[in-house]
């Protein structure tokens, strides 16, 4: 304990003070720079600067992880980690970001909200996920939750003017706070058994005790509900369709991804951290939520005609997958995680994307109908779609098939066969789903021909996600390399 | 092999895909031109592979194997034997003859209708050359997209629903599939020490047999959907109903035999405990009489004319999974013939129909009668069809389905006499088709005007006939071809089937395959 603020101390969370920095700033000039909400657009140029400075500084991380050999390297006495799971992470968080600010800013024109605060609040959501991801004490990653919620709680009510976007930010707010009391209690009681808010400590005070001891059920249980609230697991997921309903879409497609990959990295720390000791009380828990996740998320997204709405349900279907992947538990089991969060991203992004493209003059753009006839209208676009919702459905040679054939891998090895056929057959179910979106597209008349609302951005972030959903499925090698380095999760039991 | 043949093979409709996305979508004839050049081409392309193929080598020709995932230990990794050797040329051509029928069939969305039939092409071919068993899962599902289309799109009134019913009995299928693979690619990490999907590695696995079961049922489910078994046949009559005729004839052709290949290339080999496990055979067995003589009579019973011949296809498919299940060469080489035969006749059954769909947009049965008076070609194209899919000595189907009854009743003589009785309702129904809407008087005025076949639709049977004439007259270089791969078959799953019936074959029985019984186990220790 002697010094205060070291230089380690610095690097360790210089990506998220970058962030930080370039979000206040994009706050303090928005209105001398761009008076106007046509300008806004300049913002973009903090926005990327921010990302590539974190970027940079990601990258030095990463080569200091390399050059050195360490597994980990510790800031402030422990609360921050900077290990390979972390550093993967931040990078799926950079590109979800990049992407969702890119392709923002004539979603939000339309929707007469271009706000300069919404760029500074995807950066602020950003740094709170980079100690989702990086953190290793308590009170680092509650804060780097709260930070992230906060901000999109915001972000889920940005369109001040409509009664959907108010309603989904309360009811998201509400829930998210009830949820997090919830976890701060466990936390609690986590501190009240270790002494400390280290998670390292919190594992070794866990594993002194029984795994069916009521102190330490009491933890798991009160923090498994905050946990499973934030990735949208069933019983917890009531908040999930109505939110990704009314946020703005560009909105949802970042809460669908980055907040739901950050949760599962808070969630992947937390279980495989403190609580592996007590594995044999939370795996037939979390294999029950798991199946139950899956089979609401499909059953409910059959009947759905609002996209939104539908590709809600299907992202909670996802959660059960990446849960499927902790059960199993083993190496495989989280390196799939990890590729079922890279894919998920690439693809939910894109199908979100087109969804964004959709919303154009007074077309709302989120009804299955408003996809009728895309193949006539334009082409290209209904071929991406496709390929997205292929790969959602976990199709080869799409990237979504290699996310879940981890995850049916790990369930095998670890002799889960019973989840696994459980686990392969919602495929089929969720085939379904996605074809209503692909026959109205491919098969219906068109009814009405506006064209679609394409930027620049836009396009490049469509190009960006379709290349990488295609190329993860036909020639993964660089990628799953990549995601190898996930693997240095930093307590593996 | 020094060429990479076999990848030229696969790879061509995928290039001709590639040129055609960059032809102009209004321009409909070009693009049917150039579709029908690029399957030509991928016919013509795969003609060296039967020239130059050796049937006296055992394994895998024309082998080629190259790192694609190290990190998973997939690799592309192909090859063929006489098996695949037989189901690749008909889907080359089958395919080509495909695109050609649809020349005036389609005229909505025709740049996009060859895209799928070049996809499919590409991913039909992969399934039947893969050696690699992530390979082939990415090609068996590769094929399900394009034909989801082919039914969605240009189908009959209730083509969404067929299409989706079929895409989505495949997919459970396939995916339960998937586990099988999976099961066996971690067990053979266990035992070795490092992960491959290769076919020949995966063999050297021990199982359990409980385990060995649980994969059997799994790849059973996958492989017996695609045939598809009773009672996982309840998607073929729509698919086949809705679907266009080319879509049809792919379908009955090509994608039924992915299944029946599934059986012989892996569930056989890489299972050889379970599949000659006497419950599992018994219930196999079972499955296929209950096929051939339901889908018999369900036929007999059809108003429509596609009906009919769909359902006829789960009758013709029982006896090749009877053939596979018989567990001897002749029920084995019987049953490939068969799926060749099936391809050949069935395809062409299709193609009839979709003659007479082009001219008067009717199926019913009962609108039709005596044709032949009016389109006497096409009667008599219809006529060698129908004989060709009866079993008719001198056709192709005879020689299929009496290998296959040879090898079922030295199996078990009473599959051989349920099987049989398959034979004579086969011949019921399709006669009484033929008679109900070729012969006697011309009943409804509309059928008088109808013109004869063209020049085009000729050229879409005449090779089919041919082929149907050369296995039938002279099947000896099938049965060559398919010596080795067979017999390996069999040494696999029964080792000493040989070594009883040298002794047997020596007291006079004489199989019609195998006419020197001493070349037989020399093959099948190579």
């Amino acid at each position: 304990m002697t010094q205060f603020y070291t230089a380690t101390d610095h690097f360790t969370i210089l990506p998220a003070l970058m962030l930080a920095l370039y979000g206040c700033a994009i706050l303090l000039l928005d209105f001398w720079l761009f008076p106007k909400p046509r300008q806004r657009k300049g913002l973009l140029v903090f926005v990327v600067l921010g990302e590539a400075f974190a970027g940079s500084c990601l990258w030095r991380q990463q080569a200091w992880l390399s050059a050195s050999g360490a597994t980990q390297l510790l800031g402030f006495h422990g609360a921050v980690t900077i290990d390979g799971f972390a550093i993967f992470f931040n990078w799926i968080f950079l590109v979800a970001a990049l992407i969702v600010a890119l392709v923002s800013y004539k979603y939000l024109e339309i929707a007469g909200e271009h706000q300069g605060e919404y760029y500074g609040l995807v950066l602020f959501a950003q740094s709170g996920m980079y100690f989702l991801a990086t953190g290793t004490d308590l009170v680092t990653l509650f804060m780097g939750l709260e930070l992230m919620a906060l901000s999109f709680y915001v972000m889920v009510g940005f369109l001040r003017a409509e009664k959907r976007s108010n309603e989904a930010a309360l009811k998201y707010l509400l829930l998210g706070a009830f949820s997090t009391g919830f976890l701060a209690y466990g936390f609690s009681v986590m501190y009240g058994l270790a002494g400390s808010t280290k998670l390292a400590d919190i594992a070794e005070a866990i594993s002194a005790r029984p795994p069916w001891d009521p102190v330490v059920f009491l933890a798991l249980a009160t923090s498994a509900v905050g946990l499973l609230f934030k990735i949208s697991a069933v019983p917890f997921h009531m908040w999930a369709p109505d939110a990704y309903e009314g946020a703005p879409t560009t909105v949802t497609a970042y809460l669908s991804v980055a907040s739901k990959a950050a949760s599962m990295a808070f969630l992947l720390r937390i279980f495989t951290g403190p609580l592996a000791p007590a594995r044999a009380a939370w795996e037939p828990l979390l294999a029950v939520v798991a199946v139950a996740t899956l089979t609401l998320g499909n059953l409910a997204a059959i009947n759905q005609t609002n996209l939104k709405r539908l590709l809600a349900y299907s992202s909670i279907s996802h959660a059960g997958y990446m849960l499927l992947g902790l059960i199993a538990g083993n190496q495989t089991g989280i390196n799939g995680i990890a590729v079922y969060v890279m894919v998920y991203t690439f693809m939910n992004l894109g199908a979100f994307l087109v969804l964004v493209a959709l919303r154009r003059g007074n077309i709302i753009g989120d009804d299955l109908e408003d996809t009728n006839g895309l193949m006539h209208k334009s082409p290209g676009y209904a071929v991406l779609m496709l390929i997205f919702l292929l790969s959602l459905a976990g199709i080869p040679p799409t990237a979504g098939f290699l996310g879940k054939y981890y995850i049916f891998l790990s369930l095998i090895q670890t002799g889960h066969y019973a989840l696994a056929v459980i686990a392969t057959l919602y495929v089929a179910v969720a085939i379904y789903y996605y074809f209503k979106i692909v026959r109205a597209m491919f098969v219906q008349e068109s009814t009405e021909k506006a064209p679609l609302a394409l930027t620049a951005g836009l396009r490049m972030a469509l190009g960006v996600s379709g290349f990488a959903t295609l190329a993860i499925g036909i020639y993964p090698e660089p990628f799953l390399r990549f995601v190898g380095q996930a693997s240095g999760l930093s307590f593996l039991r | 092999m020094e060429h990479h043949l076999l990848s030229r093979v696969l790879w061509t409709p995928i290039l001709g895909l590639a040129v055609l996305l960059f032809l102009p979508a209004h321009n409909k004839r070009l693009v049917r031109l150039w579709a029908n050049v690029a399957t030509f081409a991928g016919f013509l392309i795969s003609l060296p592979l039967a020239m130059r193929f050796r049937s006296d080598l055992a394994g895998f020709q024309f082998v080629e194997r190259a790192d694609w995932i190290p990190s998973l230990g997939a690799r592309y990794f192909i090859g063929i034997d006489g098996i695949s050797l037989l189901l690749l040329l008909l889907t080359t051509l089958v395919g080509f003859l495909a695109v050609l029928c649809s020349w005036n069939a389609v005229q909505e969305r025709v740049k996009e209708y060859y895209a799928m039939f070049l996809l499919l092409q590409t991913g039909m071919i992969g399934v039947f050359v893969s050696l690699d068993f992530f390979l082939f899962y990415i090609f068996w599902e590769l094929v399900l997209v394009p034909m989801y289309f082919i039914i969605g799109v240009w189908g009959g009134p209730r083509k969404l629903y067929a299409a989706i019913k079929f895409f989505l009995y495949t997919l459970a299928g396939s995916v339960l599939m998937l586990l099988g693979i999976l099961t066996l690619y971690f067990q053979h990490f266990n035992q070795f020490g490092y992960y491959t999907f290769e076919i020949s590695e995966l063999m050297k696995l021990r199982l359990s047999p409980g385990m060995e079961q649980w994969v059997f049922w799994a790849f059973f489910v996958g492989f017996a959907i695609k045939v598809p078994m009773f009672p996982f046949h309840t998607w073929l009559p729509d698919a086949h109903v809705e679907a266009p005729t080319a879509g049809s004839v792919i379908l009955a052709s090509v994608l039924l035999k992915m299944g029946t290949y599934g059986f012989l290339r892996f569930s056989l080999p890489l299972l050889p405990q379970a599949s000659v496990d006497q419950t599992i055979v018994r219930i196999l067995a079972v499955l296929s009489i209950v096929g051939i003589v339901y889908g018999a009579l369900a036929s007999l019973m059809q108003q429509d004319w596609k009906k009919l011949v769909a359902y006829s296809s789960v009758s013709h498919l029982g006896f090749c999974t009877l053939g596979i299940f018989a567990l001897n060469p002749n029920g084995i080489a019987g049953s490939v013939i068969q799926q060749v035969n099936h391809g050949i006749s069935t395809g062409m059954l299709f193609l009839v129909i979709g003659v007479i769909y082009e001219r008067r947009h009717t199926r019913e049965i009962a609108e039709y009668g005596g044709l032949a008076h009016v389109m006497p070609r096409f009667a008599t194209i219809f006529a060698i069809a129908m004989l060709s899919s009866a079993g008719l000595p001198l056709l192709n189907g005879f020689i299929g389905e009496f290998t296959i009854l040879q090898g079922a009743f030295e199996a078990n003589r009473a599959w051989a006499a349920f099987a049989v009785t398959g034979v004579i309702f086969g011949a019921a129904y399709l006669l009484w088709l033929y008679q109900r809407t070729m012969l006697g008087e011309v009943t409804n005025p509309k059928n008088l005007g109808l013109p004869d076949l063209s020049l085009r639709e000729l050229a879409v049977f005449l090779p089919l006939i041919a082929w149907a004439f050369w296995i039938g007259l002279y099947p000896k270089p099938y049965f060559d071809v398919l010596r080795q791969p067979v017999n390996q078959i069999v040494e696999r799953v029964r080792p000493d089937y040989f070594a009883s019936t040298r002794s047997r074959d020596r007291q006079g029985a004489v199989a019609l395959r195998n006419p020197d019984p001493q070349e037989a186990p020399q093959g099948a220790s190579q």
